[in-house]
């Protein structure tokens, strides 16, 4: 069913008893000609691409819980492509050209608002590198620009701005084109359209073994069954070394829990997207007026999708220093998600020593933004068996060459 | 908030220390012999288990000591810490 206006007037006449469900639920086939480990949105989005411009039939998407319950649910939506170097910014540019026209394609509203994201600046080194940034950006065509503490004064009224702050705000960056978008949508919608041409998503389906015979991957061992496949790409986010482990492959990356919450609803009071590495903090306003607030990772590595208590106490003193006006706010609601850190801040989106097996990994704390570029990307190193020319850097030999893609100015505690 | 027992000041909050992550990397003997793969695998690749995990934390906001703990990444719970010795890892 196309959902429209019209799909939506009829449905209310019938008492919204209409409405099917939005992707099938098929039982595993024996044979897929590839196979997607994690339903996350990058998972969803490399199968939808697959099959939408590689045209590849026969995909299916292994889900261990329900789609969209790992990260891809859990994050704090922050989409923005301004990042340092450019073989980094040029992928996420690509991801916010996809999300500038997503919801017309996958015929879906992920409510992708370009409402504009500020990154402050407390010293005159934040400064420096926000030119830099900016400078960078700007080079590669990407929209940014440097904002002075009077602009934000008069954009963000409730910032404390006031030059008596512990840490003084001097200017920010920002990128208007940047924003949120709804992350529960972007899984569904990518589940739907991936649905209707073909690919079969199946939940509760926890992958446990990589089969591989001479040298190749032929296919995962299941909790409903084996299941062959010429190609396996896995994108599991926070569990991306148990399944390297799998394959006896070792990857760079930890997995930390990262923490974000929810405020009771407001009244509508910040309309754009405040960050700061400084403080460590940084917050939005959803569209039910909830204030949502993250911070920097666990330190330590876990599994567990839960966070911390002093983790929660920083990120709120965070809050709290660049506006005092929360101080007053109850939080209803916080969770936690595994993140895969890697130590260039940068992804791993490559083949492995093993033929047809690839890994999509490393995202760490600020893939949300990347979901539709990582999946088409992925897609495109899937089915052609390298990398497209967007991803060729992100290949995981970088930690052999040393051409390491340093993102942790601009991606550090900046989802 | 973990309780964790530094083996020389006894049982104290997280925020007193500082996780040095994965213990039992040794560094390489030979370092001019190394392959790059040999040392990308020693500088950046990480078992980051599921499970039990052998690491190394430092009391960095009391003694400044490092020792060994033994955690598990699902539950968090330690099962123990000990003071580390010198050719021993665990
Ligand atoms: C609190 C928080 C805030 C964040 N904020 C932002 C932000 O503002 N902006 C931003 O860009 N990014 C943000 N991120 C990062 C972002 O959420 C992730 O980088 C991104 O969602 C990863 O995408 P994914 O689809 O791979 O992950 P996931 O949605 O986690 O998908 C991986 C899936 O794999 C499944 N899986 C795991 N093991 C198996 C198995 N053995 N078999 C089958 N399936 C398996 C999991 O169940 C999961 O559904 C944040 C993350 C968190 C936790
Ligand atoms: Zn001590």
């Amino acid at each position: 069913m196309n959902y429209s206006a019209f799909s939506l007037l009829r449905n209310a006449l019938s008492h919204n008893r209409g409405w099917r469900e939005a992707w099938r639920s098929p039982e595993p086939k024996r044979k897929y000609d590839v196979i997607i480990v994690g339903g996350g949105g990058h998972g969803l989005a490399t199968a939808y691409y697959l099959a939408k411009e590689h045209g590849v039939r026969n995909i299916a998407v292994l889900e261990k819980g329900w789609i969209g319950g790992g990260n891809t649910g859990r994050n704090t939506t922050i989409v923005r492509s301004n990042y340092l170097w450019t073989e980094a910014s040029l992928l996420y540019e690509k991801s916010m050209q996809l999300w500038e026209g997503l919801s017309q394609d996958l015929n879906y509203n992920v409510m992708f608002s370009q409402r504009g994201v500020y990154n402050l600046g407390h010293t005159l080194q934040d400064m420096r590198d926000i030119e830099r940034r900016v400078n960078a950006n700007r080079l590669n065509g990407i929209d940014a620009e440097v904002v002075s503490a009077a602009e934000l004064r008069k954009s963000i009224p409730y910032l404390n701005t006031s030059p008596e702050a512990r840490y003084p705000i001097i200017g920010a960056s920002l990128q208007r084109r940047a924003g949120v978008a709804r992350h529960d949508a972007v899984a569904w919608g990518f589940a739907r359209a991936a649905d209707k041409l073909g690919v079969d998503i199946i939940e509760q389906c926890e992958v446990t073994g990589i089969n591989r015979a001479g040298g190749r991957a032929t296919g995962v061992e299941t909790t409903r069954g084996t299941i062959e496949a010429d190609k396996i790409g896995v994108v599991v986010a926070g569990n991306a070394s148990v399944l390297a482990s799998m394959a006896e492959l070792r990857l760079p990356v930890e997995s930390h829990p990262l923490q974000a919450f929810v405020s009771e609803p407001l009244k509508p009071v910040l309309d754009t997207v405040v960050m700061s590495n400084a403080v460590h903090g940084y917050i939005s306003q959803s569209d039910k007026g909830e204030l949502v607030i993250g911070a920097g990772i666990d330190a330590y590595t876990g599994y567990g999708q839960r966070g911390s208590f002093p983790t929660i106490e920083h990120a709120m003193q965070a809050i709290l220093e660049l506006f005092p006006v929360f101080s007053r706010v109850r939080m209803l609601r916080m969770w936690g998600g595994i993140v895969d850190v890697c130590p260039d801040a940068c992804p791993i989106i490559s083949k492995t020593p093993v033929d047809g097996l690839y890994f999509n990994c490393g995202w760490g704390t600020g893939g949300f933004k990347a979901t539709p570029g990582s999946g088409w990307v992925f897609a495109h190193t899937i089915a052609e068996d390298r990398p497209h020319e967007l991803n060729e850097a992100f290949d995981l030999k970088r930690f052999e060459t040393g051409a390491l893609i340093d993102e942790h100015g601009a991606a550090a505690v900046a989802h | 908030m973990l309780l964790i027992k530094c083996p020389w000041c006894g049982e104290r909050a997280e925020t007193e220390f500082s996780c040095g992550g994965e213990a039992g990397i040794t560094r390489p003997a030979n370092p001019d012999s190394l392959t790059d793969a040999e040392w990308a695998d020693y500088l950046f690749m990480r078992k980051n288990p599921r499970g039990a995990h052998a690491e190394l934390w430092n009391h960095s906001l009391g003694c400044r000591r490092w020792f060994g703990v033994e955690r598990d990444t699902v539950t968090y719970r330690i099962a123990k810490t000990c003071k580390l010795s010198p050719g021993k890892t665990d």
